[in-house]
């Protein structure tokens, strides 16, 4: 089955220092020019287009965010008008759940997750392409359908019969149907790449118990992907076909049934929310780990209670359905499940501050956003646990209580690790530091506005506003606590623009990294900032749960890769025992081909069933030209 | 950083079969999640079969020929697809190129039964919810069907070309492994829709 290598196959291990290095990068980079740039099919390039679009989304959704705080500063304003304003809020959850969200994290997975794994790029890497494009492609779809007033108006989980052809004639469900269709795509496609790069690119020897936290976050991550999004996928495809050829999936006078919509909607919905969440816990603890200066205590703890997490999601979906009228003892059944899922979540919290107190913490920015994440999130937590119980649930049911509890868990679970998660890998993806001054400002706005935003929205639900009003009358007695929260949202909207100032400031004038600013343990910091092409000179061998804590002047390596063409190396699953030297695709035109055929095909199929006839054969055809071997060395062996 | 090499690995193989490469897992992958959206469409059938209290609506159950001689071409499948694979194994180009071109006619045999698989449903996906419900499996699993068949032309093509380098052979296993999945995923869906509505 070997085959011998040929004699004048170059080999690093003929080549030292630089000559290698320079020799690998012109295997490895990504071709100039426009043309290199859309054939791009390095995890890095397309992991930083991934970051950068998903914050773009993230700003656009933060400014609708705002439009509807200035809309309900006050009582009875006009400032957005009752269909204007559902347009806002449905686009805006739409918009920060699947264009930033999910995508953000696996974007962050799809840079870091081969540097930490020690490999050279991440597996299927055309796909990982194709998956940008798609996402990329959605995201416009859905905000120019929007600026063209056929934005989604039906709420970001598009209840049916409100979504339904017979109350939404116009064609703003479909949008957000077809939106979903593309960014599930996009998740489903970076799923299976995390999956198997971590179990068949790890550098040898780094055995399964010496992944890092993050990467094992990402990995659990990634199989809730696998097993939630299709669920999205069938309930959105069904939803498009009830609309467009007039099936009858959730018309109740021909057998459908509306709560079909929501079961298919929740099976993915609950796991949707530790999508987001888990890989801000992977974050967490990278970086504890790093600034507490020791490494996380109980990792098997951690990890266990990531997957148990992971299985438990799938069990609560229910709970976002109590006040459908559910069998007494089902809903008990979910409300239980619904409470035990704090006890992973609460192991967790344990193991973090436990290595806190052991540790000798560094105060730096991304530690403070840690820590803001651990108070917002134990307060989230604690509403949780009151919503998961059927009477408090009854009574708070679509109320600012709601909001209130999914802002906590959602910005406090994940977007605050994930702004530390910027602060700590800055330095590593752009070369340079970013300002800690700035750095504490911003933490301290994003913290104090966040919670001045939305722990009035606790109360307001409790005495009683409702979610998805466009406004109010003054004798309810809501306009000082809304008044308040628009405050508060202003401050933490202010805390974001910082970070961009930050950004923007230190990718020119920032204090220079060097490999390993912050002395962390793992892998990704044994390269150069920013990474050269191919992430390292020799594939690191591991030895050691903190690779670069175990050894900091010298990194062991293995040799006998190819030097002049892009060849990755192969391990057991289990093990990391070397298995193959595996040839790794050429950069190339046609994922961006593939992902407009596809384009085309869903936008087309909004108007016409037969899209799918006469938008088949253009995807057909790119796809054979994305595997069509080019007659290259590496196709032809 | 100062490297120090510990270990040489110029000796490993560029290729390999099964779990030992990258696209089986990929493959693996992506078979999971498609297994997936069979379960879901599965639940979604069981759940529309729980609310409504008849079923099939307003129409007769699937006439049954059509499903049942393609549950017989798909357990007798097996029997080509695994030649191919043996072959594909030993790297025997001549019957991997048989073994391709038997698989491409099976599916095409496959296709043509589906469409009258379809024509005898007895419903249109407008009839009613237990209409949409099986129109939507079918094409589900149609899709699939479709997928591989053109995977497996392009692979027979790919074998009769100067492409036909020994690398590919482990492609031909990968789509081998997928056919099976499009079988297996099949069997359970036979059931359902042509002895469900019986019950
Ligand atoms: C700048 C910070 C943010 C502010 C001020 C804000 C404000 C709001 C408000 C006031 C609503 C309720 C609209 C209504 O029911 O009438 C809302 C809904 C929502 N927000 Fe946010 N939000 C922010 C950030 C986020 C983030 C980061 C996420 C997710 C990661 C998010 C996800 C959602 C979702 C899913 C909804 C529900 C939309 C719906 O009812 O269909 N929000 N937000
Ligand atoms: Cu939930």
């Amino acid at each position: 089955m070997s085959i011998a290598a040929e004699p004048n196959d170059l080999r690093d291990d003929v080549l030292n220092g630089l000559q290698l290095s320079t020799q690998l990068e012109r295997v490895w980079r990504t071709p100039s020019g426009w043309m290199g740039a859309l054939m791009a099919v390095d995890h890095k390039v397309v992991g930083r287009r991934y970051i950068v679009t998903a914050f773009v989304f993230l700003l656009l959704g933060g400014i609708l965010a705002v439009l509807m705080r200035v809309q309900l500063a006050g009582p009875e304003k006009t400032f957005l008008s009752a269909d204007k304003y559902n347009q806002v809020f449905t686009m805006h959850g739409s918009t920060m759940m699947f264009l930033f969200a999910v995508p953000v994290m696996e974007a962050f997975a799809v840079y870091l997750v081969p540097l930490m794994v020690g490999t050279r790029n991440i597996a299927f890497p055309r796909l990982n392409a194709f998956s940008y494009w798609m996402f990329l492609f959605g995201g416009c779809f859905l905000w120019i359908s929007f600026l063209f007033n056929v934005g989604p108006d039906v709420g970001w989980f598009s209840y049916v019969p409100l979504s339904s052809l017979q109350f939404t004639p116009t064609k703003r469900a479909d949008v957000w149907a077809q939106m979903i269709t593309f960014t599930e795509v996009a998740a489903l496609a970076v799923a299976v790449e995390i999956v198997v790069t971590v179990f068949k690119l790890r550098a040898p020897g780094m055995t399964l118990d010496r992944i890092p936290l993050f990467v094992w976050a990402m990995l659990v991550t990634a199989f809730l992907v696998m097993f939630a999004m299709p669920s999205i996928m069938v309930a959105s495809t069904s939803l498009i076909l009830d609309r467009l050829v007039n099936t009858r999936f959730y018309d109740s006078s021909s057998g459908g049934h509306p709560l079909l919509w929501q079961h298919l909607f929740w099976f993915f919905g609950h796991p949707e929310v530790y999508i987001i969440f888990i890989p801000g816990t992977g974050m967490v603890s990278a970086i504890l780990a790093t600034f507490a200066r020791r490494p996380v205590i109980g990792y098997p703890v951690v990890i266990l209670s990531l997957i148990a997490t992971g299985f438990l999601s799938f069990g609560l979906w229910v709970h976002h359905m109590f006040v459908t009228g559910l069998p007494q003892l089902g809903a008990a059944l979910f409300t239980a499940s619904s409470m035990l899922i704090a006890v992973p979540s609460g192991l967790q919290i344990f193991c973090w501050l436990a290595t806190l107190w052991d540790g000798r913490p560094v105060y730096r920015t991304p530690l403070l956003f840690v820590i803001g994440f651990i108070v917002i999130f134990v307060l989230g937590g604690l509403s949780g646990v009151m919503v998961a119980s059927v009477p408090i649930d009854t009574q708070v049911h679509d109320t600012y209580f709601v909001v209130a509890h999914f802002h906590y868990v959602l910005i406090g679970g994940a977007v605050f690790p994930l702004i530390g998660a910027v602060y700590y890998w800055f330095p590593k993806i752009a070369g340079r530091m970013l300002s800690e001054r700035l750095g504490r400002w911003n933490f301290w706005l994003a913290f104090i506005g966040f919670n001045v935003a939305f722990f009035p929205m606790h109360i307001l639900g409790l005495i009683g506003m409702p979610r998805r009003v466009y406004t109010y009358t003054a004798d309810m007695d809501w306009a000082h606590l809304n008044l308040l929260s628009s405050g508060g949202a202003l401050i933490f909207a202010l805390s974001f623009a910082l970070l961009l100032v930050n950004v923007i400031y230190s990718l020119r004038k920032g204090e220079l990294a060097g490999d390993n600013p912050w002395d962390a343990s793992t892998l990704e910091w044994a390269t150069s900032s920013p990474p050269p092409p191919q992430n390292f000179d020799r594939i690191p061998v591991v030895k050691h749960r903190d690779p670069l804590w175990a050894d900091s002047e010298s990194l062991p390596v293995v040799a006998g890769l190819s030097a002049e063409r892009r060849e990755v190396l192969l391990t057991s699953l289990a093990e990391a025992e070397p298995q193959i030297r595996e040839a790794s695709p050429e950069p190339s035109i046609w994922p961006l081909l593939a992902a407009i055929a596809t384009t085309i095909f869903f936008i087309g199929s909004i108007f016409t069933p037969w899209a799918v006839l006469w938008g088949t054969p253009p995807m057909a055809v790119t796809l054979i030209g994305w595997f069509w071997p080019t007659g290259s060395k590496e196709d032809e062996e | 950083m100062r490297q120090t090499i510990v270990r040489d690995v110029s000796d490993l193989p560029t290729y390999g079969y099964g779990p030992r490469s990258g696209p089986w897992w990929g493959a693996m992958g992506f078979m999971a999640l498609e297994g997936m959206g069979f379960a879901v469409a599965i639940g979604a059938y069981l759940y529309l079969y729980a609310v409504n209290p008849s079923w099939p609506i307003g129409a007769s159950p699937p006439d049954l020929w059509p499903g049942t001689v393609e549950t017989v071409i798909y357990v007798l499948s097996i029997i080509p697809n695994e030649f191919t694979n043996r072959a594909a194994h030993r790297q025997d180009l001549a019957k991997v190129r048989i073994g391709l071109i038997v698989m491409a006619l099976i599916g095409i045999a496959l296709l043509v039964l589906r469409g009258f698989e379809f024509a005898h449903l007895n419903t249109r996906w407008d009839n009613s919810a237990y209409g949409s419900i099986v129109w939507l499996i079918l094409g589900l699993h149609t899709t699939h069907l479709a997928t591989d068949l053109g995977d497996t032309v392009v692979l027979a093509v790919l074998m009769f070309t100067r492409h036909a380098k020994p690398r590919r052979f482990s492609d031909v296993t990968d789509n081998v492994f997928y056919w099976n999945f499009v079988v297996l995923a099949w069997l359970p869906l036979y059931v359902l829709l042509d002895w469900v509505p019986r019950l």
